[in-house]
Protein backbone atom coordinates (compact mmCIF):
# COMPACT_ATOMS: atom_id res chain seq x y z
CA UNK A 1 0.00 0.00 0.00
CA UNK A 2 1.41 3.37 -1.00
CA UNK A 3 0.40 6.72 0.41
CA UNK A 4 1.17 9.89 -1.49
CA UNK A 5 0.84 12.96 0.71
CA UNK A 6 1.44 16.45 -0.55
CA UNK A 7 3.93 18.60 1.32
CA UNK A 8 1.43 20.35 3.55
CA UNK A 9 -0.39 17.13 4.43
CA UNK A 10 2.90 15.52 5.35
CA UNK A 11 3.73 18.52 7.58
CA UNK A 12 0.27 18.31 9.16
CA UNK A 13 0.58 14.61 9.95
CA UNK A 14 4.08 15.06 11.32
CA UNK A 15 3.05 18.03 13.47
CA UNK A 16 0.02 16.21 14.87
CA UNK A 17 1.83 13.10 16.03
CA UNK A 18 4.96 14.90 17.22
CA UNK A 19 2.82 17.36 19.21
CA UNK A 20 0.92 14.55 20.90
CA UNK A 21 4.17 12.91 22.00
CA UNK A 22 5.71 16.22 23.11
CA UNK A 23 2.62 17.15 25.07
CA UNK A 24 2.54 13.86 26.94
CA UNK A 25 6.24 13.64 27.69
CA UNK A 26 7.02 17.27 28.51
CA UNK A 27 4.27 18.13 30.99
CA UNK A 28 2.85 16.73 34.21
CA UNK A 29 -0.91 17.29 34.39
CA UNK A 30 -3.46 16.49 31.71
CA UNK A 31 -4.43 20.13 31.26
CA UNK A 32 -0.79 21.17 30.80
CA UNK A 33 -0.19 18.28 28.40
CA UNK A 34 -3.08 19.33 26.18
CA UNK A 35 -2.11 23.01 26.23
CA UNK A 36 1.52 22.28 25.44
CA UNK A 37 0.58 19.83 22.72
CA UNK A 38 -1.66 22.39 21.05
CA UNK A 39 1.06 25.02 21.35
CA UNK A 40 3.56 22.66 19.72
CA UNK A 41 1.13 21.88 16.91
CA UNK A 42 0.45 25.54 16.19
CA UNK A 43 4.18 26.31 16.32
CA UNK A 44 5.04 23.47 13.94
CA UNK A 45 2.42 24.51 11.39
CA UNK A 46 3.16 28.20 11.80
CA UNK A 47 6.82 27.46 11.25
CA UNK A 48 6.05 25.52 8.09
CA UNK A 49 3.96 28.36 6.68
CA UNK A 50 6.55 30.94 7.65
CA UNK A 51 9.36 28.92 6.11
CA UNK A 52 7.33 28.54 2.93
CA UNK A 53 6.82 32.27 2.60
CA UNK A 54 10.47 33.00 3.37
CA UNK A 55 11.49 30.59 0.61
CA UNK A 56 9.05 32.29 -1.77
CA UNK A 57 10.58 35.68 -0.97
CA UNK A 58 14.09 34.31 -1.46
CA UNK A 59 13.13 32.78 -4.78
CA UNK A 60 11.78 36.09 -5.99
CA UNK B 1 9.29 -5.48 65.12
CA UNK B 2 7.36 -2.66 63.53
CA UNK B 3 10.61 -1.17 62.33
CA UNK B 4 11.68 -4.38 60.61
CA UNK B 5 8.27 -4.69 58.90
CA UNK B 6 8.50 -1.10 57.75
CA UNK B 7 12.05 -1.61 56.59
CA UNK B 8 11.08 -4.78 54.76
CA UNK B 9 8.20 -3.11 52.96
CA UNK B 10 10.45 -0.18 52.06
CA UNK B 11 13.00 -2.61 50.65
CA UNK B 12 10.31 -4.39 48.66
CA UNK B 13 9.03 -1.03 47.38
CA UNK B 14 12.53 0.05 46.43
CA UNK B 15 13.07 -3.26 44.68
CA UNK B 16 9.89 -2.81 42.66
CA UNK B 17 10.95 0.67 41.64
CA UNK B 18 14.36 -0.69 40.71
CA UNK B 19 12.90 -3.45 38.56
CA UNK B 20 10.35 -1.17 36.93
CA UNK B 21 13.04 1.38 36.13
CA UNK B 22 14.59 -1.25 33.87
CA UNK B 23 11.48 -3.06 32.64
CA UNK B 24 9.43 0.02 31.71
CA UNK B 25 12.07 1.57 29.41
CA UNK B 26 12.87 -1.82 27.87
CA UNK B 27 9.25 -2.64 27.16
CA UNK B 28 8.61 0.94 26.07
CA UNK B 29 11.41 0.73 23.53
CA UNK B 30 10.14 -2.54 22.14
CA UNK B 31 6.49 -1.50 21.92
CA UNK B 32 5.89 2.27 21.85
CA UNK B 33 3.74 3.35 24.78
CA UNK B 34 3.93 -0.01 26.55
CA UNK B 35 6.32 1.40 29.18
CA UNK B 36 3.52 3.76 30.23
CA UNK B 37 0.81 1.13 30.05
CA UNK B 38 2.57 -1.29 32.38
CA UNK B 39 2.70 1.56 34.90
CA UNK B 40 -1.05 2.02 34.55
CA UNK B 41 -0.86 5.21 32.49
CA UNK B 42 -3.25 3.72 29.98
CA UNK B 43 -4.35 6.76 28.01
CA UNK B 44 -0.87 8.21 27.73
CA UNK B 45 0.48 4.84 26.66
CA UNK B 46 -2.25 4.38 24.09
CA UNK B 47 -1.75 7.86 22.63
CA UNK B 48 2.00 7.31 22.43
CA UNK B 49 1.46 3.94 20.78
CA UNK B 50 -0.95 5.31 18.20
CA UNK B 51 1.19 8.37 17.41
CA UNK B 52 4.54 6.62 17.07
CA UNK B 53 3.23 3.56 15.26
CA UNK B 54 1.13 5.66 12.89
CA UNK B 55 4.08 7.91 12.07
CA UNK B 56 6.28 4.89 11.36
CA UNK B 57 3.70 3.07 9.26
CA UNK B 58 2.82 6.18 7.27
CA UNK B 59 6.54 6.60 6.61
CA UNK B 60 6.69 3.03 5.33
CA UNK B 61 3.62 3.54 3.18
CA UNK B 62 5.24 6.63 1.68
CA UNK B 63 8.00 4.33 0.43
CA UNK B 64 10.51 5.56 2.96
CA UNK B 65 13.84 3.86 3.43
CA UNK B 66 15.09 2.06 6.51
CA UNK B 67 18.71 2.38 7.58
CA UNK B 68 20.78 -0.59 8.60
CA UNK B 69 23.57 -0.92 11.13
CA UNK B 70 26.26 -1.30 8.53
CA UNK B 71 25.58 2.09 6.94
CA UNK B 72 28.58 3.66 5.31
CA UNK B 73 28.63 7.36 6.10
CA UNK B 74 27.73 9.38 9.16
CA UNK B 75 24.26 10.30 7.92
CA UNK B 76 23.41 6.65 7.37
CA UNK B 77 24.58 5.88 10.87
CA UNK B 78 22.47 8.70 12.30
CA UNK B 79 19.51 7.39 10.32
CA UNK B 80 20.06 3.99 11.86
CA UNK B 81 20.17 5.47 15.36
CA UNK B 82 16.82 7.12 14.71
CA UNK B 83 15.24 4.05 13.15
CA UNK B 84 16.34 1.66 15.91
CA UNK B 85 14.34 3.76 18.39
CA UNK B 86 11.16 2.33 16.95
CA UNK B 87 11.94 -1.04 18.54
CA UNK B 88 9.82 -3.92 17.30
CA UNK B 89 8.60 -1.88 14.35
CA UNK B 90 12.17 -1.55 13.12
CA UNK B 91 12.91 -5.22 13.73
CA UNK B 92 9.75 -6.25 11.90
CA UNK B 93 10.58 -3.97 8.98
CA UNK B 94 14.03 -5.51 8.71
CA UNK B 95 12.68 -9.03 8.98
CA UNK B 96 10.03 -8.45 6.30
CA UNK B 97 12.50 -6.64 4.06
CA UNK B 98 10.31 -3.56 3.90
CA UNK B 99 11.61 0.00 3.77
CA UNK B 100 13.67 -0.37 0.62
CA UNK B 101 12.91 3.21 -0.40
CA UNK B 102 11.86 4.49 -3.80
CA UNK B 103 13.88 7.27 -5.37
CA UNK B 104 11.15 7.75 -7.98
CA UNK B 105 8.69 9.06 -5.40
CA UNK B 106 9.20 12.63 -4.22
CA UNK B 107 7.51 11.91 -0.91
CA UNK B 108 9.67 8.87 -0.20
CA UNK B 109 12.17 11.20 1.43
CA UNK B 110 9.44 12.40 3.78
CA UNK B 111 8.66 8.77 4.54
CA UNK B 112 12.28 8.12 5.48
CA UNK B 113 12.24 11.10 7.83
CA UNK B 114 8.90 10.03 9.32
CA UNK B 115 10.38 6.70 10.32
CA UNK B 116 13.49 8.28 11.82
CA UNK B 117 11.40 10.76 13.80
CA UNK B 118 9.10 7.98 15.01
CA UNK B 119 12.15 6.27 16.48
CA UNK B 120 13.42 9.45 18.07
CA UNK B 121 10.00 10.20 19.56
CA UNK B 122 10.00 6.71 21.04
CA UNK B 123 13.33 7.46 22.71
CA UNK B 124 11.63 10.46 24.35
CA UNK B 125 8.72 8.25 25.38
CA UNK B 126 11.13 5.70 26.86
CA UNK B 127 12.81 8.42 28.91
CA UNK B 128 9.38 9.55 30.12
CA UNK B 129 8.49 5.99 31.14
CA UNK B 130 11.75 5.81 33.07
CA UNK B 131 11.01 9.07 34.89
CA UNK B 132 7.59 7.75 35.88
CA UNK B 133 9.19 4.50 37.10
CA UNK B 134 11.68 6.30 39.37
CA UNK B 135 9.00 8.62 40.71
CA UNK B 136 10.38 11.76 39.11
CA UNK B 137 7.09 12.28 37.27
CA UNK B 138 3.47 11.40 37.92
Amino acid sequence: MTIALNHFSAALVFSLFASIVFGITHRETTREMVRYGVRCFVTFLGGVLLAGWVMWVLKR
Amino acid sequence: MANSTTERSKAVGAGSVGAMSVIAPAVGWLIPGAGHMIQKRWIRGLLLFVSIVALFLIGLAMQGRIYKANGGDILDMLGFVGDIGAGALYLLTLAMDWGQGAIAFATADYGTKFMIVAGLLNFIAVADAYHIAIGKKQ
